[in-house]
């Protein structure tokens, strides 16, 4: 047999086998394709987001799984009210994600305090108090597809994002020294 | 047995001084009892075999305010088998700051479900329930400060660096607008 090595190659491969894309594009493509939320939930709006999840609307297809534990997740999900005796937790789970982490904020009550922004002596009026949030979702509690939207918002968000500039280093530069 | 049977019932056990005060209004009938009879009235009510409120449908803690000065606890028994119900009332006078919180006697060796009611009490509206076997918070986190139901809570400002009030919320916190 005498078939020269690159006529092999292109039988198996198909066309050449080269694809040429931009780092960052590569790199975004393949973060936003594969948001893994941590799989925890704080009030009613838990429910929407495990409807969201489910067969029905089906955020799989998206490549968004939830994840048992925040060393595997990308994305936290803030999915109700957010309490005092829970923002302890919030904040150390949070800080366990590894980055790139992004955080929704779904629902009146995580993204304000909701209806208890007011009197709620025990509620945190927004859990941008405690951790950076990237997505706000309205609602009381979002429908599944308002929290689609929120999950294609943050696909968009990351999609203009560079390596040689991440944003969370850049933050910390930026702080004036105290 | 009616209302007036089960109050008899209890004067006739315990003396007319055990009725502190009564109110007949037709929604929920309640006697006012003092709270060192409390326990004693209550294992009688659940022991008696004419009674036998084997229920506490409910425990709640009532903030009168500082004008009445006054702290009071509301029981709710019920009967399953009789299908009869009662009411009792407590009342303790409210401490101002640096004073002791007021005791009442607990219940929660007679009814089970009084224990987590009467930490609740503890927790939101500040009354020590003397003889409860774990007296601690149940809902507020463990090291929160005042009982949020008093009339004349105050906010704290802080709590573990978070801001508790909401006004100033978007300036206070970065929000950074639509074209972020």
């Amino acid at each position: 047999m005498n078939i020269p090595q690159a006529q092999l190659s292109r039988d198996k491969t198909g066309d050449g086998g080269v694809i040429i894309a931009r780092l960052d594009d590569l790199l975004n493509w393949a973060r936003l394709s594969s948001l893994f939320p941590m799989g925890f939930g704080l009030a009613c709006c838990a429910i929407e987001m495990m409807g969201a999840y489910g067969s029905g609307y089906d955020l799989d297809r998206f490549g968004i799984i939830p994840r048992a534990s925040p060393r595997q997740s990308d994305v936290m999900i803030v999915a109700g009210t957010v309490t005092f005796k829970m923002a302890d937790r919030i904040r150390r789970l949070y800080e366990q994600m590894p980055e790139p982490r992004y955080v929704i904020s779904m629902g009146s009550c995580s993204n304000c305090g909701g209806p208890y922004w007011e009197q709620g002596y025990h509620v945190v009026k927004g859990v941008d108090r405690i951790i950076p949030v990237d997505v706000y979702v309205p609602g009381c509690p979002p429908r599944p597809e308002a929290l689609i939207g929120g999950f294609l918002k943050l696909q968009e968000l990351i999609r203009k994002e560079s390596v040689l500039q991440p944003k969370a280093v850049m933050k910390l530069m930026a702080e004036p020294k105290a | 047995m009616t209302f007036e049977e089960i109050k008899n019932l209890l004067v006739a056990k315990f003396g007319p001084e055990v009725i502190l005060a009564e109110n007949l209004q037709p929604l929920m009938p309640y006697v006012l009892i003092p709270k060192e009879e409390l326990a004693a009235i209550c294992l009688e009510l659940h022991d008696n075999e004419q009674t036998y409120f084997d229920f506490l449908s409910c425990q709640t803690g009532i903030d009168n305010g500082p004008e009445a000065g006054t702290l009071e606890v509301v029981y709710n028994l019920y009967s399953i088998p009789f299908e009869h119900s009662f009411c009792l009332k407590v009342q303790v006078p409210r401490n101002t700051e640096n004073e002791p919180l007021p005791e009442i006697p607990t219940v929660s060796h007679i009814w089970r479900s009084a224990d987590w009611h009467e930490r609740e009490i503890f927790d939101l509206i500040g009354i020590q329930f003397s003889g409860h076997p774990d007296m601690r918070r149940i809902l507020c986190a463990a090291n929160w400060q005042g009982h949020p139901l008093r009339k004349d809570y105050v906010w704290p400002e802080y709590y573990h660096d978070i801001k508790v009030p909401y006004e100033k919320h978007n300036e206070d916190n970065g929000f950074k607008g639509e074209r972020w």
